[in-house]
């Protein structure tokens, strides 16, 4: 334990202690009333962070006796959690003040939160790996119950804590087993004793342990049942976040552990998370069409999109890790403009979340309603639009590497999806006259509304460099 | 058989029926008590294998604060085991029938487990030499050396818990009277009281 061991987790640390800092500044300055501030600050200071982790330059380095890495991967990963953590509490600032949720502990276990998903993305132990994962999970059990006097969002805090306490005990049991087999929790140890090709069998019960407890944290059929209930009864701003953030996390944490610590037996758990990708994409894509609830179709589009990232995982190569996380930064930039739109939903003060009560909007608010449908657009996958890029690379990589059924598969899931999307531009533009919805819109709200939906249009030029920064990640990662 | 071998299988049995009858008793303290029972066997299995510190830690944790606090739970909360046990019994079969299968899958996984070549090694260099260090010393090194990251980051997992309890439960009442001490130390006598001079047979 060095001074060099604490340098690595730098960001952590700051972030942690900033937000102890910050509970005693509100505690002792005022309670609520400090909420705007604390949420301004810990905002600030995670796209400050984001930008010095993005820009402090490459290598890879290990701390702690191995136990956290910072390599290229887990900066990505970091960068795009810091930034989409950022957004997201800032545009749901207006509407938590005008719906008596504004608390001032809300950003801070944000923040602390946002600590556990940093420590997933760089873990590479078991240990850490269950630490980083629980800091993250405890932390959105909270948030997900934050509107404690309603009936529904309590029910989504306790059904994903108990089912989130399910998947936690799957997960430790695989890595009990895999420890066993192994002799030690380390990624670097445990795959230099699986080999090469042939896996034992009670190795590969671990890792199908594993992969069942982090398939459930990326809500991938069948571990999905909790997803739409959750994201249903939460309060709004907390479903934007758990769109956004704990998605590339979870991603990246599943990553992590089966390139770093399973990559020499890839052929066990491709076929498992081409299976997982499979039914996620097809459940995704047809129960959403029955659903009048823009929150509970938001819950399966997410459910269908993670069935796309799990596709480039899936396929087990640098170009497939790569279309992962180009996925993931596109469906993240897309989901904080959606949320931003639908957290701005209203009729007379009360929230809605009905997509018939969006008839007509585009003679109200067209250029809003352009901005939507955009987005619903690129959530489709809509050709001349960024997400159809990101769809190309994963469908690219899964058929280089063999698994062009799975492709098929994806494109044909994608195109039952994209029905349900186009419903809500339908309903937006010829819908029936009848009781609209009025938007009300924060700045900072509106700016990431126009921002994700002018990304999805001239992202098309170059992604932005997304597409550079995500190769040279996903070659850290495999190698 | 040797006197180890016999406590062992002594603590052994007893552990196993101690947490077969928390499950199946009837009354909730008994449950409770047969838990207690089920702890301290199991910290004589760690006597027995020489990890003294944390047989304690098993007994002044677990039978002196948890188990305690468990007894004030079950006794303090309205909670109707019987009807709990009775929905119990609907999902029964269906769990069992998991519970076997889930058995039998393990039991095949396990039948022809093997470790890996290196895995003695590997174990072996985390932990400091039993001959050498004492386990209460060793444990030290572990938590607080090797593994400061995973122990500062369960502090951050504990405080994060904390927060949720506060943030879900704290209710401030306004209209709720509160003893303010300092109010009640400066309060002035002289304003306070007032003295009449009530004369006698006429009443105030």
């Amino acid at each position: 334990m060095t001074s060099a061991d604490f340098t690595l987790v730098l960001p952590e640390v700051i972030l942690a202690v900033f937000a102890m800092g910050a509970l005693l500044f509100g505690v002792y300055g005022g309670k609520d009333k400090t909420a705007p501030i604390l949420t301004w600050t810990t905002a600030g200071l995670m796209v400050a962070l984001g930008a010095w982790i993005g820009l402090s330059g490459e290598g890879s380095g290990s701390a702690f006796g191995g136990m956290i890495v910072n390599d290229g991967f887990a900066r990505f990963a970091k960068v795009t959690v810091l930034l989409s953590a950022a957004a997201v509490i800032l545009m749901s600032e207006s509407y938590m003040e005008r719906h008596g949720l504004l608390r001032f502990e809300y950003p801070l276990i944000i923040a602390l939160a946002t600590v556990g998903m940093m420590v997933m993305v760089s873990a590479a132990d078991l240990m850490t790996l269950y630490m980083g994962l629980e800091l993250q999970s405890l932390s959105l059990y909270v948030v997900a119950s934050l509107r404690r006097d309603s009936v529904k969002s309590t029910e989504a805090g306790l059904k994903y804590f108990v089912l989130g306490a399910l998947s936690s005990g799957l997960l430790l049991y695989g890595a009990s087993l895999v420890y066993g087999f192994a002799g030690t929790t380390l990624f670097a140890g445990i795959i230099e004793v699986a080999g090469e090709g042939e896996i034992s069998l009670g190795l590969l019960f671990g890792l199908v342990f594993l992969i069942t407890g982090l398939a459930f944290k990326v809500s991938a059929v069948p571990f999905h049942m909790w997803t739409p209930d959750v994201y249903e009864g939460s309060p709004t701003p907390v479903t934007a976040f758990f769109a956004a953030a704990p998605k590339m996390a979870a991603m990246g944490l599943l990553a992590r552990v089966l390139f770093d610590a399973f990559g020499g037996v890839s052929a066990e758990w491709s076929q498992v998370l081409a299976l997982l990708s499979l039914v996620s994409m097809f459940l995704g894509a047809i129960a959403a069409i029955g659903q009048r609830n823009i929150k509970r179709l938001m819950a399966y589009s997410s459910i269908a999109h993670m069935g796309f990232a799990l596709m480039g995982l899936a396929a087990g190569t640098v170009a497939g890790v790569q279309a992962m996380l180009i996925y993931m930064v596109i469906y993240v930039t897309m989901n904080v403009g959606t949320f931003a739109f639908i957290l701005s939903m209203e009729r007379d003060g009360q929230p809605v979340t009905d997509i018939d009560s969006l008839r007509q909007f585009s003679k109200t608010e067209p250029l809003k309603a352009l901005a939507v449908l955009v987005l619903m657009f690129s959530l489709a996958g809509v050709p001349p639009l960024v997400s159809f890029f990101g769809k190309f690379y994963v469908l690219t990589a899964a058929v280089d590497a063999g698994l062009a059924w799975l492709a098929i598969a994806g494109v044909i899931a994608s195109v039952i999806g994209a029905f349900y999307y186009l419903r809500i531009v339908y309903f937006m533009y010829f819908g029936d006259e009848g009781e609209g919805v009025q938007s009300a819109m924060s700045p900072v709200a509106w700016v990431c509304l126009m921002a994700s939906a002018g990304i999805m249009v001239l992202g098309v030029i170059n992604l932005f460099g997304v597409g550079g920064a995500a190769m040279a990640a996903a070659s850290a990662l495999v190698n | 058989m040797s006197v180890a071998d016999f406590a062992f299988y002594v603590f052994a049995v007893t552990t196993l029926a101690g947490g077969l009858f928390t499950v199946v008793s009837r009354n909730p303290v008994h449950s409770v008590l047969w838990l207690i029972l089920a702890f301290i066997s199991a910290a004589g299995l760690f006597i027995l294998l020489g990890a003294e510190f944390v047989a304690m830690l098993l007994v002044i944790v677990y039978v002196g604060a948890v188990a305690v606090l468990f007894l004030f739970v079950v006794m303090m909360l309205d909670v109707d085991f019987a009807e709990l046990k009775g929905e119990m019994v609907q999902y029964m079969p269906l769990g069992l029938l998991i519970g076997v299968i889930i058995l039998l899958e393990l039991g095949m996984a396990i039948g022809v487990w093997q470790f890996a070549d290196l895995a003695p090694e590997l174990r072996q260099a985390v932990a400091p030499d039993p001959q050498e260090v004492q386990n209460t010393a060793a444990l030290g090194r572990l938590i607080y050396d090797d593994y400061i990251l995973l122990f500062q980051l369960a502090g951050l997992v504990l405080l994060v818990a904390m927060i949720g309890a506060i943030v879900l439960t704290l209710r401030h009442r306004p209209y709720i009277k509160r003893q303010d001490v300092l109010a009640q130390m400066y309060r002035d006598p002289a304003k306070a009281l007032e003295l009449k001079d009530v004369k006698p047979g006429q009443g105030l």
